[in-house]
């Protein structure tokens, strides 16, 4: 039963294995990246698969249908840069009262839209690939926004043509946050578990903190990776831990990870 | 061996890979993404060649891992380990039956996540665990079960109409052919 054969190729696949399980970080990520490589052509097709009822819906629209939708854009869009001018006027003053007390300006967020081309196969993790990589100027630890703006995750691996980013809710993706409350309570969100991914947990909040249903939760600023006052979901309960050592809560993220299509990475 | 069976196991590896990172329908409906990494490893360890099992181990792990954040390698040994002892019995198995595809489906669909999962935790790295799991265990054996049959039924289906057969030879011999020759009569 045991052949010299059968020995040699099961020793051949583990040592490829092992090999590869014992590269440093850098070459793993080229290799992920050359072996990524291999599927550009389906995920060229895939994309066109994706945006072709997209594009039958629009070829069957009819010109009455585009010329209301075209009014009603164009009635957003003034509204839009009415409250652009505003935001701007608000923005200067911001900046006039910092100097005055001689913080540092606030620089605005730069965006650049991005679209989720594919998921993490494996069950344990919480990922997603975007089309955007490094020839896009994307780096390492770039915070990631839904459509609607609310906090997602950060970029963790970056390709030439796609990028890797890590979720809220997966273990590597640890977020400070505070509660938009009276005493500004502060945490870390952490993973909660495997099955719901609108819920994370927010803990090593105070033993004090007054915490209730709805409170918003924002990021912190703290940590150098995300920028300050992202929102990222609302208290849902709280319960004190170890024995009243601190308080752990759970937060019903605003963003809905299962559905994500169109994502924003923000660049500092 | 032939080439043919060996192309469209690892086509068939590559394809289920990348449908896996493509379509989200099984996690948003059932809660998990369903693996058939270790279907193919059973039709492979079935009816191919060890080569062929090894190839599609080394490269079907390396394919998962590349799209995952797993660490690059880490599915490739949970593959062999579950093809490996089927192909060493694979004489005694009733391969054309359906129930045992499903049973050796069943099988190493809850052998490679559970091994997986033992490497990654043996290493340091932290997966998503907890009891939601379990569930999402299930579902993989589950799906990996009832996926086998079909995997062989398409798998034979393709070899029958796309590859060719090996030439084998026939107990005639047209030496040994029994003439019979008419007698010609003048």
């Amino acid at each position: 039963m045991f052949k010299q054969k059968n020995y040699l190729a099961l020793g051949a696949v583990v040592i490829v294995a092992v090999v590869l399980l014992s590269l440093p970080t850098r070459t793993t990520a080229r290799l992920k990246l050359a072996v990524g490589s291999w599927f550009l052509p389906l995920s060229g097709l895939a994309g066109a698969a994706q945006q072709l009822p997209a594009d039958l819906a629009d070829a069957a629209m009819t010109r009455h249908e585009l010329l209301r939708q075209i009014d009603s854009l164009r009635r957003e869009n003034q509204q839009l840069k009415s409250q652009a001018v505003q935001s701007l006027a608000s923005a200067r003053e911001n900046d006039q009262l910092r100097s005055l007390f001689n913080r540092a300006k606030q620089l605005p967020w730069r965006l650049k839209m991005a679209y989720v081309i594919g998921r993490d196969p494996a069950n344990w993790w919480r990922t997603v690939r975007i089309d955007r990589g490094g020839q896009d100027g994307l780096t390492n630890n770039l915070p990631v926004l839904s459509a609607e703006g609310f906090l997602i995750g950060r970029v963790s691996l970056v390709n030439n043509h796609d990028s890797q980013v890590v979720l809220i809710g997966d273990p590597n993706c640890r977020v400070s946050a505070t509660v938009e409350n009276a005493a500004r309570d502060m945490g870390v969100v952490l993973a909660s578990g495997p099955l719901d991914t609108s819920l994370v947990q927010l803990t090593y909040l105070s033993s004090s903190a007054n915490l209730k249903p709805g409170q918003g939760v924002v990021t912190s600023g703290l940590g150098g990776v995300f920028p300050k006052g992202i929102p990222i979901g609302q208290i849902v309960d709280s319960r004190s831990v170890e024995f009243g050592l601190y308080t752990d809560a759970r937060v019903k993220l605003n963003a809905n990870l299962g559905s994500l299509e169109q994502v924003w990475v923000l660049f500092p | 061996m032939n080439p043919f069976q060996t192309i469209l196991i690892l086509s068939a590896a590559f394809l289920a890979v990348f449908g896996e990172t493509v379509l989200s329908a099984p996690r948003s409906l059932l809660g998990a993404q369903i693996d058939l990494l270790p279907a193919i490893m059973v039709f492979a360890a079935l009816n191919a060649s060890l080569p062929t099992i090894a190839a599609l181990a080394i490269l079907g792990g390396l394919w998962l891992d590349t799209f995952s954040a797993n660490p690059l390698g880490i599915s490739i040994l949970p593959l062999m380990f579950v093809g490996f002892p089927i192909y060493l019995r694979r004489d005694l198995i009733l391969r054309d039956l359906p129930f045992a595809q499903f049973v050796l489906g069943a099988t190493a669909s809850a052998l490679v996540p559970a091994l997986t999962l033992l490497m990654l935790l043996s290493g340091s790295t932290k997966p998503l665990l907890g009891w939601g799991t379990l569930w999402q265990w299930l579902v993989m054996t589950a799906g990996g079960a009832v996926a086998t049959p079909f995997i062989f039924a398409l798998m034979d289906w393709c070899n029958g109409s796309l590859g060719y057969k090996l030439r084998t030879e026939v107990s005639f011999r047209p030496d040994r052919e029994i003439r019979h020759r008419k007698i010609l009569k003048y």
